[in-house]
């Protein structure tokens, strides 16, 4: 070993102390003083900021080296998973073999596993929906958007009331919420359509905020916090089906709703609308350059993209058979945005990967629930830092000039 | 007339604490054009650890004056601290990456320190101890202000002054702002940015934390969910006094006190958050620069 290395040891180390000792006093009177305000006791937790202290010190030697790892790898990036995905999809009997496979597993799930599972499964897809609409404005066309809920709540209350009041029926229902779902996205559009970055984001936070005010309060229209209750699930020909039936139904009728959504979205990718939906998030000018009517599209973003959220609260209204607006917070908008970005903006495999992994997860390993939100605060963060694409990075289509005259 | 003057004191009040914090954000904003999302948090953090100190101390046996002056530093040391950290953990190392990374980022850092707090504390509200004294001279007018109220206003006003005098006549307010106009062109000239950003973080954070800290102290409880909408709101506050600007976030944070002041005595008390979200609305179609914000955007 030279002296160099040596040198750098000993530098990293006395480094990883001073964050360790940094920490402890960071973290010292909220993880270690505890205080009952009421019967003034004070209950000291010292464990913790040993803990706090040898966690700090080894997650900075950490640190440095995904640091260290990122600066090299902006000089060459192709990950595994790329590659990996690359021969699957070149190699056309392993590509089929796993869809067939996939299939297989998609339709026999509700079959093998308990009706637990079905249910989580159908929110997991409800979610995976949800992440692909999303996608839609935040992964394909870069408008961050924060209100996400607020349409989610639309088709929710869209199925609920229209169901309270003239009894129709789900089938008629779901078109009804995606097309609310849109209409309040152009509505929505049409003020913020100046907007972009961060001044979208907070206005549309603002927006999903107002929408679940609203139906807090306003208790004539939507029956305020109590919310709305016996909303009946999909029908099936008039048959009356059990509970396990209906779930095993809802199950396929979110499995054929989630393909139709791919379907739809890998269609858009490759039209006119989708490139310049993806020319709008690279470049607003230069788009606009190129002709296309800045407006239209960004109203077609959002429509297209709060479509999807409609229909999902149409779904979720119909699985829960019971909505209150305490459903659809801001942090229902934050764990999709958390999706997206997790599982990789602009890609369809990532947010199914995302949606599945945000939402299943938390769900088998209960034990951790409580610390559901903060680890989705950790990902966030260090996801953005270490790895802006996502774990599924999409790969952007490149045209190649082959010129005849050699 | 009474009421109305209750109203007016009440808003005043309320825009004070929103100007607390929204001189952050406008700091944070004018160097690095980033919504510091995890401001509310710090601000929460201040109130926390505010309120832990203080009931150590009155275990201890302290007297008054030295819980609060204590209480109150602490708070403050520790969210410039935390505002410091955050900085270097969740934004320096995507000072060159997309502005949407940088936001999401910081959503992330919010989320994680609210549920932080949540978790090594408690989900329920936390009684916090009065620690600013009934003034005798507010007797009489004790229907109309209390003094706590009047305590607020008047630190508002101050820290302020104070930061209008660091920006502009001293050597790292000319920083801050050479550093707000080009951070390029600001290192060419020999200004360590990593610096002045840090330091804007630490002295937001610790406006912030005054601010946690007062409003503690006046409504009388804190819970881990009470900076995200404070925060929300006065980013609103930051925004329609244009964002930037450090007499504009005043400007703005007193309307929107004032407003809210109004609405929920005269109207209904049920939307007035929804209000609040309205009038950004408004105001970002209106006019996006804000009140005394640049013209050019």
């Amino acid at each position: 070993m030279t002296t160099d290395t040596i040198a750098s040891k000993t530098y990293g180390i006395k480094k990883s102390i001073y964050t360790a000792l940094w920490f402890m006093f960071l973290t010292f009177p909220i993880m270690v003083i505890k205080v009952n305000t009421v019967d003034n006791i004070i209950i000291w937790r010292w464990e913790n900021m040993f803990f706090i202290g040898a966690g700090s010190f080894i997650l900075s030697f950490i640190w440095r080296y995904m640091m260290i790892r990122k600066e090299r790898k902006s000089q060459n990036s192709a990950s595994i998973l790329q590659t990996l995905s690359e021969t699957i999809k070149s190699k056309k009997r392993i590509y089929l073999s796993i869809i067939i496979a996939a299939a297989a597993f998609v339709i026999t799930f509700p079959f093998i596993f308990s009706m637990y599972s079905t249910n989580i499964m159908i929110t997991a897809l409800i979610y995976v929906m949800l992440g692909l609409g999303l996608n839609i404005v935040v992964g394909i066309s870069g408008q961050l958007f924060l209100g996400y809920a607020a349409f989610y709540a639309a088709g929710a209350y869209t199925y609920a009331l229209l169901n309270h009041h003239f009894d129709i029926s789900f089938w008629v229902a779901l078109p009804i919420g995606g097309v609310m779902g849109a209409a309040i996205g152009i509505l929505l559009g049409f003020p913020v359509l100046r907007l972009k970055g961060d001044y979208l984001a907070i206005v549309t936070l603002g927006f999903g905020e107002i929408v679940r005010l609203i139906l807090e309060n306003w208790n004539d229209f939507s029956f305020g916090p109590s919310g709305i209750a016996n909303i009946p699930r999909p029908p099936f020909f008039n048959i009356k089906l059990s509970l396990s039936e209906a779930t095993v139904y809802l199950y396929f009728i979110m499995i054929i709703l989630c393909i139709f959504t791919i379907f739809v979205i890998r269609r858009l990718e490759d039209s006119r609308i989708g490139r310049a939906l993806v020319a709008l998030r690279e470049d607003e000018t230069a788009c606009q350059a190129m002709g296309i009517d800045k407006t239209k599209i960004k109203l077609t973003a959002f429509a297209l993209g709060t479509t999807w959220a409609g229909m999902g609260g149409v779904l979720f209204a119909a699985k829960t058979t019971f909505i209150n607006p305490s459903s659809f917070t801001i942090w229902e908008s934050i764990i999709v945005l958390c999706i997206v970005v997790l599982g990789g903006m602009g890609s369809i495999v990532g947010v199914i990967v995302g949606a599945m992994t945000l939402i299943l997860l938390p769900e088998y390993l209960r034990a951790f629930s409580e610390y559901r939100m903060i680890i989705f605060g950790v990902v966030l963060v260090l996801m953005m830092i270490f790895r802006p694409g996502g774990i599924i990075t999409t790969v952007r289509k490149n045209y190649k000039f082959e010129s005849e005259s050699k | 007339m009474n009421y109305f003057l209750e109203l007016f004191l009440g808003g005043l009040t309320r825009g004070s604490i929103y100007a607390l914090i929204a001189l952050g954000y406008t700091m944070v904003y004018g160097i690095i054009q980033l919504i510091n999302f995890a401001h509310g948090e710090i601000y929460m953090i201040g109130a926390f650890t505010a309120l832990i100190a203080a009931s150590v101390l009155t275990v201890l046996g302290l007297n008054q004056l030295a819980i609060i002056v204590i209480a109150a530093l602490a708070a403050i040391i520790y969210s410039a601290a935390y505002g410091y950290t955050i900085e270097k953990i969740a934004y320096k190392p995507l000072r060159n990456a997309p502005r949407l990374s940088v936001l999401i980022s910081a959503i992330g850092m919010s989320l994680f320190l609210q549920n932080y707090v949540l978790l090594a504390q408690t989900s329920n509200f936390l009684p916090f101890p009065e620690l600013i004294p009934e003034f005798e001279f507010l007797k009489p007018y004790s229907h109309l202000i209390r003094s706590s109220e009047l305590f607020i206003c008047m630190t508002t006003a101050v820290v302020m002054l104070l930061l209008t005098f660091l920006i502009k006549f001293t050597k790292i307010g000319k920083a801050m702002r050479a550093a707000a106009q080009d951070k390029t062109m600001a290192m060419l000239l020999g200004i360590d940015v990593n610096l002045v950003i840090s330091v804007t973080f630490i002295v937001g954070s610790a406006t912030a934390a005054l601010g946690g800290v007062l409003i503690a102290s006046h409504v009388g409880q804190i819970n881990f969910y009470m900076g995200f909408i404070a925060g929300i709101k006065a980013f609103v506050a930051a925004v329609l006094g244009g964002i930037g600007s450090i007499p504009g976030a005043v400007l703005g944070s007193l309307i929107l006190g004032w407003t809210e002041s109004f609405f929920t005595g005269y109207i209904s008390s049920d939307y007035e958050d929804a209000f609040a979200f309205l009038f950004l609305v408004l105001i970002l179609i209106f006019r996006p620069s804000g009140i005394l914000g640049k013209k050019e955007y």
